[in-house]
């Protein structure tokens, strides 16, 4: 372009600027090329609705096609494995279980596996106790792909599927408030079994929400399967495949939605997961719509779990017998959430000295571990959940690292969203149902 | 409420409490500077040097082992010793060695590592120059197992990264950077990822103090945790 025509151009540090002086507008559009001279970058989080908390991406976009993405993580970090090292074994759980807060007893439930590792109690955890942890990881795990049918319906415009999800996930909310006394963050499992026994009063929600629950899922998948937009914003959206996902280290319903069917309750069983039936649901598309079909499926067979594990729940101990690792208080849920039991406080404060001595000690000073380390893995409703925990021999952990899913799931959003749409990143993260707190600790 | 030093109780353990497996640890309540009149005060408990495992390892560790030093002629000098404890198996590594063993791991036909499942740090403060050491579990999908590889270094010292084997090490190694301090050299971007980019020190090295204020519960100060007596 000259400068005899209606626009003049110079050139600037900042590229070449047109001044316009009215007239033909098309001449001047033109000679601009839009997609490789419209590269913007656009900040998407911390806070921002479809970003599951506080998740930041910086995406480099080119008219609606992302170029790049990085994710920024860290804006939750709380510094939970640091606080694990000041605290006693047993205080450790009341930590881990806020790492990822919507599935908090498989946090647990990592933790106590190690210690009890560590101790070598592993096999002398009651039968009872067991049986309950199975029991309420299912029913977390239910919960929390809950939330994800939840959240991800309404990042992709379905919101009534929020409503519902939420709703549904209350049920299993209550079951645990029951319970622990907590509906969430529940230091329910402890090193040598789980902080109280199950009331009456819970198995009946529990028996009602198995029949509850299938029923309501299926007006879920009517509603959300048939759907077009549904489909359109879910069948080949942010594939990765079986390669793609070992590499990045993707486990969990996103690794079984391309096809392998990798379940650490099947391949590496713990807490008596080799006594129960259930199926590893799989998909082969590797897409979103694939991670939604086994999300699904996996809530059917969690359901089959949870009344396996109804079945087979016998009375019986639900703490290790060995009085040097067991909590001595029997424990109440109280107005207030859970604390010693008054029967207990009357018993060590007026009848029995021993007890108060014995109380006193392992709850001020806890138990010793014998030095050494041990890495435990589960399968948390994301993935691969790791801890790695040291002991040096003392009262306190030396050092538990939680290697948790959604941080490493994570690293495979570029790996998904690079040269798709803007609003396919969405879809594409929302699909590996990340938790901040979880990834961020 | 004002933080003052004299704060916290006489004789109360300050800084981290950094015991580690293999320095000696005195005393029952880890007291200093005053007299200890527990009784428990020149007590001195050891513990033992973790030390290598004689062969056979038992499971499919024999296995393992074997195929890695079929595998990789270098076995002998990169492999400092091999410890089975709790069932479990782990080769301490030359730091130098490490990218060359991951390969071997993740490609040879009897081995098969193919998930890189954590990579994480832990500091052994005092224990000798070597004290941090970086944990690497792996994982065969093919015969489920699992392995640990542990390398040792000095705190200004730098391991190759294994990002160009395992890609999903990348956070995992800007994670024991931003916590230990770890330089990996050949990382694509070595950046902090859950501290500010503009942070100072190695949160989880034990001679970096929790931090905390003494807080006040129904009338008695309660020092913050890391001032708080400890019973080792």
């Amino acid at each position: 372009m000259t400068q005899s025509g209606y626009a003049s151009e110079r050139e600037t540090t900042e590229g070449r600027v047109f001044t316009v002086t009215g007239g033909d507008w098309d001449t001047v559009t033109g000679s601009v090329d839009p997609l490789s001279n419209e590269k913007i970058v656009v900040n998407m989080g911390p806070q921002h609705p479809s970003t599951h908390g506080v998740l930041r991406l910086v995406l480099e976009l080119e008219g609606e096609t992302v170029q790049e993405v990085r994710p920024v993580v860290g804006y939750l970090h709380t510094g939970i494995e640091k606080n694990l090292e000041y605290r006693n074994w047993t205080q450790g759980t009341t930590f881990v279980t806020r790492a990822d807060y919507l599935a908090p007893l498989f946090n647990e439930a990592g933790y106590c596996l190690a210690v009890e590792k560590l101790l070598g109690i592993t096999d002398d955890i009651t039968e009872r106790a067991n049986t309950i942890r199975v029991l309420f990881m299912e029913l977390n795990r239910i919960s929390s792909h809950l939330v994800w049918l939840a959240t991800t319906g309404m990042e992709l415009g379905a919101i009534s599927m929020m409503l519902y999800g939420f709703r549904e996930r209350e049920y299993i909310l209550d079951i645990f408030e029951e319970t622990s006394g907590l509906r969430m963050n529940h230091a329910y499992f402890r090193p040598g079994g789980v902080a109280q026994d199950i009331p009456e009063s819970a198995i009946k929600k529990i028996k009602d929400f198995l029949v509850y629950l299938p029923k309501k899922l299926k007006e879920y998948e009517d509603m959300l399967s048939g759907q077009v937009i549904w489909q359109e914003r879910t069948q080949g959206v942010a594939v990765l495949d079986v390669t793609g996902c070992l590499a990045m280290g993707v486990t969990g319903p996103v690794l079984r939605s391309a096809g392998l069917a990798w379940d650490l309750r099947k391949t590496m069983p713990y807490c008596g997961y080799e006594n129960y039936e259930f199926d590893v649901p799989t998909a082969t598309t590797a897409d979103v719509w694939g991670r939604y079909q086994v999300r699904l499926a996996e809530i059917r067979e969690s359901l089959k779990l949870v009344e396996q594990a109804l079945d087979k729940l016998r009375p019986g101990p639900i703490f290790i017998s060995d009085k040097k690792i067991a909590w001595p208080a029997q424990l109440a849920v109280g107005l207030d959430g859970m604390g010693n039991s008054l029967e207990h406080v009357a018993k060590i404060m007026g009848q029995s000295m021993e007890s108060l001595i014995h109380h006193f000690k392992l709850v001020t000073e806890g138990f010793r571990v014998p030095p050494g380390q041990v890495y435990v893995s589960i399968e948390h409703p994301r993935g691969e959940l790791g801890v790695h925990a040291v002991s040096d021999g003392g009262t306190h952990p030396y050092r538990v690292h939680m290697r948790d899913p959604s941080f490493v799931n994570l690293q495979a959003i570029p790996a998904m969203a690079e040269g798709a749409l803007l609003a396919d990143v969405i879809a594409g993260g929302a699909s590996l149902d990340p938790v901040m707190g979880g990834c961020d600790r | 409420m004002t933080v003052e030093p004299t704060s916290s109780p006489e004789g109360a353990n300050l800084g981290a409490p950094a015991q580690t497996p293999s320095s000696p640890q005195k005393g029952m309540f880890g007291i200093t500077g005053t007299g200890d009149v527990s009784g428990f005060g020149g007590l001195v408990r050891r513990h033992p040097e973790t030390a290598g495992s004689a062969k056979p390892y038992g499971g499919y560790f024999d296995e393992v082992t074997d195929a890695l030093e079929e595998a990789y002629p270098g076995f002998a000098d990169a492999i400092e010793k091999v410890v089975v404890d709790r069932g479990e198996l782990t080769l301490h590594i030359k730091p130098q060695r490490i990218l060359e063993v991951v390969q071997i791991m993740r490609d040879d036909e009897s081995l098969r590592f193919e998930l890189c499942s954590s990579v994480s740090g832990v500091d052994y403060l005092n224990s000798d120059a070597r004290r941090l050491h970086v944990v690497y579990q792996l994982t065969s999908m093919t015969y489920r197992r699992r392995v640990r590889l542990e390398v040792a270094i000095a705190a200004d010292d730098s391991i190759p990264s294994i990002t160009s084997v395992y890609p999903t090490a990348d956070w995992q190694e800007r994670e024991t950077y931003d916590m230990f301090g770890v330089i990996f050299t050949g990382h694509p971007n070595l950046t902090r990822v859950l501290m500010p980019d503009d942070w100072e020190g190695f949160p989880q090295r034990k001679d970096y103090p929790l931090g905390g204020v003494p807080v006040e519960y129904k009338g008695a100060e309660i020092p913050p945790p890391d001032q708080r007596r400890v019973y080792q």
